[in-house]
């Protein structure tokens, strides 16, 4: 990458699993709700409380394993990882160190198309602290509990990549597929997927250099430009003789810098043991069957699935699939319709009116019908594709249907021989001196009738009748 | 009324409308009155007790009682959460603690209609031999040495526990048994003390001490009150995860105290010279006892309950360490401030933790640390496995094993020794049987030649409660201990 370095990455994904209740309480794990609205008597640690693992936490921690192909394992362990912090009721956080969940699997990332695997290292189950707010009051920190106890998934993957791009596509596949599998919501705004990235740099065929962890990235952006500034600041270093200690740093979201947070001398003794509050939690291989009879179907397979049945090029297969809404939205308008015009229709004008206003899909202003109805439109002739352009405009502006927009506007496409015929007499008729001109050799008026017709039809007439029709009557 | 009523004959004047609850309530009320200086209650819930008995004697009347010990007036160990009743367990740091919900062992007991007088005295955080660690101040020994008017320790850590139902400050009482806090101050107050099976009786809404070992039971007067009690305390509870599934089973009505044709062990590790003589003479008395009542005396190894009190002073300190990290200021419990977050810490539990439990705090800490984890918890843990298989071993060649409950009786409260690990010597018979998980019982066989009670333990395999209550019914009946105390508090 930078002249003579090679750059090794490893991340660890902290992702909240979807539940409806924390990890080992019943609470509700709605996010922005009122301050410690959300709190039980377990999640606030009183005295002689004791944590009840939530059956879905586990069931999605299953589900997520078997989506990142990994081994799901029948026996692991709840540790007690030990630390003081206000926002830590208990004193320790429950988590999983020696024996997790889910063991090795791995994923495939693209990028320029070429495949790449990544290998997963687990994924654990841990429990999430609350929250400290330091700016309510100039001397007091306030801690709002709502998110202590909320089950996270830590994912963490081999330093298997070797780019900044690298990175953010694993986050993003790693994303997708949890999305697919509705274990995580992904929701980096909210921090419902966070990311710690580990980076070192080498000399190639040099041992590994010594890495740091930058903490809690929580955009596709920060990954990519937190891992792009500390690994020039880690040559930099090198080359001017210094040498990079093992630390925790932090990226600063508006200077674009990381900055060291804590070395590993500092780094807490957590003194993780089992926690003798809980049992070790044995799953039946019975029931991870049951769970893989459920995995819908993944990012991958479905690319490979709409490349097939619907023509797509590696490219636009990649981007439609990469999100399970966007695939949705796509298998629903494709059903029953030319796969070109409605991949073209997707990709470009649809995929635009959305970055523009930066909306996901499903806020989507035009629904999959409506786009399907307007495409429906194009294909019967009954609208040209510029006029469709104009219209499907209109619908995101007003919501409407494209049938109501190409009534009330009178818009519908020319197609009738007899009408079109009376536009092209009336345009030839008006015009004697071009057709003689026409008629000695200058072709290249053939256009100007056009245009002076589609003009008359306020652009209505069907180009191909409009061709075909001008086409005999200048040439008898 | 009627001097050291227990729980079966109360139920029965109960039944016979011979008392009611709120004369039995106000009975015992003025008994904690009376016996204020033993410090047996850190709180007595005079109104709720009362206001309680006035509905349980409705009920009476109207025959809705919820069990035929509706009505019964109990004690309950300060480290059972009560809801809106103060719940300290002995600490200075939750002196001024309210909880907003109710233990499940001492709900079951509501749930049953007994009626709680209030919180008994108990070592802070459960943590201690000798009730003196207890930010309230020991508790008094009713018992007194012959010729000497020097106060005893009641023992511990379920010191007031024991000593209000020795005292008769309540008809029964519940405790929790980390490492002997239920058999030992049993065992130093002539009572019978029940420690069950881990995972009997939940461990929810008890302030935990050390979870893997933790495990709460009745203090009572006799064998049969145990039996009634445990029963209403036991059972599968949801919200604990280590809680067993096992059916509650009617312990009282099938208690059968016949002991012929049972094996009985006695392992020759816990014979011992600081064994003092008529702890060691009551033994052997035992051991004929249930010979002569038919049973088979077999003798036993258990090699490994030799480590097994460094194996507990890893394992429960490295646990403590851990549980009592939620008592920070934060949240609840007292806090004193400082000038950062880390000062408030340092300060709040400087202050509001007394030195037992910081020294046990220390040593957990220290054993669960990276570099010595393995050196002592882990091998702690190897050797725990070890002691647990050495009690499966005998018990496939005995149906229990009968020990002395304590090396001594009761000491002077100001002659504890200095050195703590002197003090840790009290539990060493008991210790092994909560790092085994099983049950255990300490059932009061002699006096001393100083008139102090011996307590002698029984000890079966897992979830054989009923075994074991069978055979303490036998050695209570065939003795026939009758309590030869001096109220010399009442002047």
């Amino acid at each position: 990458m930078m002249n003579g370095w090679e750059l090794v990455i490893g991340i660890e994904i902290h992702a909240q699993v979807k539940s409806n209740s924390k990890l080992f309480s019943s609470s509700s794990t709605d996010f922005g709700s009122g301050p410690n609205s959300q709190v039980s008597l377990v999640d606030a640690a009183m005295p002689g409380m004791l944590p009840v693992i939530n059956k879905f936490c586990v069931e999605q921690a299953v589900r997520s394993g078997i989506g990142l192909n990994a081994k799901i394992n029948n026996k692991s362990i709840f540790d007690r990882k030990n630390y003081f912090y206000q926002d830590l009721p208990q004193g320790y956080q429950i988590s999983q160190f020696k024996d997790p969940i889910v063991g090795n699997g791995f994923i495939d990332i693209v990028l320029d198309d070429q495949t790449k695997r990544i290998g997963i290292e687990r994924l654990h189950l841990e429990q999430d602290a609350g929250k400290s707010l330091h700016d309510q009051d100039p001397n007091l920190t306030f801690v709002d509990l709502n998110r202590s106890g909320i089950a996270l998934m830590e994912i963490v993957s081999n330093p298997d990549m070797s780019s900044a791009d690298e990175a953010v596509e694993y986050v993003k596949k790693v994303r997708s597929i949890l999305r697919y599998l509705d274990t995580c919501d992904g929701n980096m705004e909210q921090g419902s997927l966070r990311a710690d990235v580990n980076v070192s740099v080498n000399k190639p065929g040099d041992e590994l250099g010594t890495r740091c962890e930058i903490k809690n990235l929580n955009s596709f952006k920060y990954i990519h430009s937190a891992i792009i500034y500390e690994a020039k600041r880690q040559v930099k270093s090198i080359e001017s003789g210094e040498r990079i200690h093992q630390e925790t740093r932090l990226y600063n979201i508006d200077s674009g810098e990381t900055r060291s947070m804590r070395s590993k001398e500092d780094a807490h003794d957590y003194r993780y043991f089992p926690d003798p509050d809980l049992l070790p939690l044995e799953i039946e291989d019975k029931w991870i069957e049951e769970i893989k009879s459920t995995i819908p179907e993944l990012p991958d397979q479905k690319k490979n699935r709409f490349i097939k049945d619907y023509n797509l090029s590696e490219y636009d297969a990649g981007v439609i699939v990469s999100d399970k809404a966007t695939s949705d939205y796509y298998e629903k308008v494709v059903k029953n319709r030319g796969p070109k015009l409605v991949t073209t229709w997707v990709t470009s004008e649809l995929f635009s009116i959305l970055n523009k206003k930066n909306l996901t899909i499903d806020e989507s202003p035009v629904s999959h019908d409506k786009l399907g109805e307007l495409i429906d439109n194009i294909e019967s002739g009954k609208v040209s594709n510029r006029l469709a352009k104009d219209i499907f405009e209109e619908m995101c502006e007003t919501g409407k249907s494209p049938s109501d927009i190409i009534s009330e506007k009178g818009l519908s496409q020319i197609s009738d021989e007899g009408e079109l015929e009376k536009l092209v007499d009336d345009v030839l008729l008006a015009n004697p001196e071009n057709i003689e001109k026409y008629k000695k050799g200058k072709d290249k008026l053939f256009g100007f009738f056009v245009g002076e017709a589609m003009k008359l039809s306020k652009g209505k007439a069907n180009p191909k009748l409009l061709n075909e029709l001008l086409k005999s009557k200048l040439n008898t | 009324m009627k001097a050291g009523l227990n729980l079966i004959e109360a139920s029965e004047l109960l039944a016979n409308n011979e008392t009611s609850s709120v004369e039995l309530t106000k009975f015992y009320l003025d008994n904690i009155n009376k016996g204020e200086e033993l410090n047996c209650y850190n709180t007595v819930s005079s109104e709720e007790a009362l206001k309680a008995a006035e509905s349980s004697d409705k009920r009476r009347k109207e025959e809705k009682s919820k069990s035929r010990f509706d009505g019964i007036p109990i004690g309950i160990k300060d480290l059972f959460c009560t809801k809106n009743i103060k719940t300290t367990a002995s600490s200075k740091i939750l002196s001024s603690f309210v909880p907003t919900y109710e233990s499940t062992a001492s709900q079951n007991c509501i749930n049953a209609g007994l009626i709680s007088l209030g919180k008994l005295n108990c070592d802070e955080f459960a943590m201690g031999s000798t009730n003196k660690t207890s930010y309230f101040g020991s508790v008094i020994n009713p018992w007194k040495s012959k010729n000497s008017e020097a106060n005893l320790v009641p023992g511990g850590s379920s010191g007031g526990s024991a000593a209000a139902v020795a005292a008769d400050l309540c008809i029964a009482s519940l405790g929790t048994d980390t490492g002997g806090s239920i058999r030992q101050p049993a065992s130093f107050t002539g009572t019978v003390g029940l420690k069950p099976t881990y995972g009997r009786v939940s461990r929810w809404g008890i302030v935990a001490f050390a979870s893997s070992l933790d495990q709460a039971g009745p203090i009572t007067k006799t064998v049969e009150d145990s039996a009634a009690l445990f029963e209403i305390i036991s059972g599968h509870d949801s919200k604990d995860s280590t809680s067993s599934i096992k059916q509650k089973e009617n312990f009282y009505d099938n208690l059968n105290s016949s002991v012929k044709g049972m094996k009985i062990g006695v392992p020759k590790e816990f014979k011992s010279d600081n064994l003092s003589a008529s702890t060691q003479k009551a033994w052997d008395d035992c051991k004929k006892l249930l010979q002569e009542n038919g049973a088979e005396l077999i003798d036993i190894s258990l090699p490994h309950t030799m480590d097994a009190l460094p194996t507990y002073y890893i394992i429960a300190p490295a646990e403590a360490s851990s549980n009592l990290a939620r008592y920070d200021g934060v949240k609840y419990g007292i806090r004193e401030n400082g000038k950062n977050l880390i000062e408030m810490y340092e300060e709040t539990r400087s202050i509001g933790f007394g030195d037992e439990v910081k020294r046990r705090i220390l040593i957990g800490t220290y054993v669960l640390s990276s570099g010595y984890y393995d050196a002592y918890y882990i091998k702690a843990q190897k050797v725990r496995s070890l002691i647990k298989s050495d009690f499966n071993e005998a018990f496939k060649r005995v149906d229990a094993i009968l020990t002395p409950s304590t090396p001594s009786t009761a000491f002077e409260i100001k002659n504890e020794p200095k050195d703590p690990v002197q003090t840790y010597l009290n539990d060493i018979f008991t210790v092994p049987v909560n790092l085994a998980g099983i049950p255990a019982i300490s059932v009061p066989f002699a006096n001393d030649e100083n008139n102090l009670p011996i307590g002698l333990q029984l000890i079966t395999n897992s979830f054989e409660e009923q075994k074991l209550l069978n055979i303490a019914k036998n050695v209570q009946d065939t003795i026939n201990y009758a309590p030869n105390l001096d109220k010399w508090w009442i002047k």
